[in-house]
């Protein structure tokens, strides 16, 4: 019998090899009490978190916690079917209602994750005869839509306007074409060219897809993102986003001006074929969405947070992702993995939890450290964070 | 352009992502022999595709394992 097992080995090596070293497990830490949308427990150590996509801090926010309070104790635990059965509840529309609000557009579908949103859209709605031209460094949900569904696939190098437009060109007569870019790339932190990209696409015929996950909230005016920040949103045709970024809880969507839209809902496979989220999820979602309409004084502050601590570890002669800070997230390039883990240990004894990201997820094969600030870490906190990265940094010889 | 003409301009843009320098011949295999990565990979399809002015999307990549198969997909990809 051939061990189905075997084709892991070289993973399991190599994980082996870098627990030998006697380094902390990167990836089981457990969080045994979260303190705050900044600070937690964690493998015993009151801990700063500088490592979850919680951009605005609303998972502590006194109404949205009421909020899902209240739909556990009025709706129950859970819907125990799909959306397109018995999954859609009263909380579910408001949800809908309350995304259509935020982004100022037609129509909401709301998803379990942000992970099955792009993989449903995309894989539903470029047919065996389509084209989707995407950037390379597109996350994993995006590709694996392209896999599930049928369309030629053709991407271009990270954020390269002019190959993206080469490309598009070369699609043949006739052929449908949808080009899936994302607004804040998650591993380096970098925002994309969508004004110009978009207008390239518009262009030559093809629609657009936008992932906002990364930029929901706090980029752009609205918190609507970097098509917002670029204004651009309105030529966009579809809008991906997630509630388990900035919203602070989870689940995905999908937002469109497109009329006929609605009928996603009947045909998108990762959508029917799974049970809806439960009432205190959506309850806890649609309040979140409606206060970071009202979010400005927040995202300056984030903001703020972003430049001090992007200039702070420059500074200090770490070596960035991005030259300027483009979003909350500030990757830190590591020389390779055995240190990139030594100096992410280093980080976690001093009491700094950090992502250590590395390939496949990340681009060029790099061991990154990515931080991702929240407009809760207060100024005192970023502070104390370029501290604990100078001493660790020194201490595992990243710095000198 | 003829399968000759093909070869030998494909030939001459590999030897950048050669970097061992292998012969090559119309069985190499572009994973196991010339060790490409997916970035490489990457590159490279997209020196063929400004060369040729074609599009090689990923779904025609997963057939072509090895030089004599790329050859014949960029023939054909040019005739059509």
């Amino acid at each position: 019998m051939t061990d189905l097992f075997s084709k892991f080995d070289p993973l399991i090596e190599m994980r082996a090899n870098l627990l030998a070293s006697g380094v902390e497990d990167p990836f089981s830490l457990v969080m045994e009490k979260v303190l705050s949308p900044t600070r937690a427990i964690c493998n015993g150590r009151d801990t700063i978190l500088l490592g979850t996509y919680n951009y605005m801090g609303m998972t502590f926010d006194p109404d949205v916690i009421a909020a899902g309070k209240d739909a556990l104790d009025r709706f129950g635990s859970g819907t125990t079917g799909s959306r397109v059965l018995n999954g859609t509840y009263q909380g579910h529309k408001e949800c809908e209602e309350a995304l259509k609000e935020f982004y100022a557009m037609d129509h909401a579908m709301v998803f379990s994750t942000g992970y099955q949103a792009n993989l449903g859209i995309i894989s539903t709605i470029a047919g065996k005869e389509d084209y989707i031209i995407l950037d390379i460094d597109s996350h994993a949900s995006i590709w694996d839509g392209c896999s599930l569904g049928n369309a030629q696939v053709v991407p271009f190098k990270h954020n390269d306007i002019d190959a993206m437009e080469k490309r598009l060109k070369r699609v043949p007569e006739g052929a449908g074409k949808l080009v899936v870019l994302e607004g804040v790339y998650s591993m380096l932190g970098d925002i994309a060219p969508l004004k110009e990209m978009i207008a390239i696409a518009k262009a030559n015929g093809a629609m657009v897809l936008v992932d906002e996950a990364h930029s929901m909230g706090f980029i752009g005016p609205n918190g609507r993102g970097v098509a917002e920040e670029q204004g651009v949103l309105d030529e966009v045709d579809f809008v991906i986003g997630t509630f388990s970024k900035s919203v602070g809880t989870v689940g995905g969507f999908c937002v469109s001006n497109h009329p006929k839209f609605e009928v996603m809902r009947l045909v998108c496979r990762p959508y029917v074929f799974t049970a809806s989220l439960p009432p205190s999820v959506v309850a806890t979602a649609a309040t979140s969405i409606r206060k970071l309409m009202q979010g400005q004084e927040k995202r300056a502050h984030l903001w703020e947070n972003s430049r001090t601590l992007h200039g702070g570890l420059k500074a200090l002669g770490f070596t960035l992702g991005t030259e300027s800070p483009q979003s909350a997230i500030i990757a830190v390039i590591m020389p390779d993995l055995e240190r990139g883990a030594a100096m992410w240990e280093a980080l976690l004894k001093e009491g700094l939890y950090v992502n250590l990201a590395r390939p496949p997820a990340t681009p060029a094969n790099m061991t990154l450290l990515r931080c991702s600030l929240c407009a809760e870490h207060s100024a005192e906190q970023v502070q104390a964070i370029l501290g604990m990265f100078e001493r660790a940094g020194r201490a595992t010889g990243i710095i000198g | 352009m003829d399968r000759a003409d093909v070869d030998a301009r494909i030939r001459s843009l590999i030897e950048p992502f050669n970097k061992k320098g292998i012969a090559i011949a119309e069985a190499t295999t572009f994973a196991g022999d010339l060790e490409f990565d997916s970035l490489t990979v990457m590159d490279f399809v997209a020196a063929i595709e400004d060369e040729f002015d074609i599009i090689i999307s990923m779904n025609q990549q997963a057939e072509i394992e090895n030089f004599g198969q790329l050859i014949d997909a960029v023939c054909k990809l040019q005739d059509d």
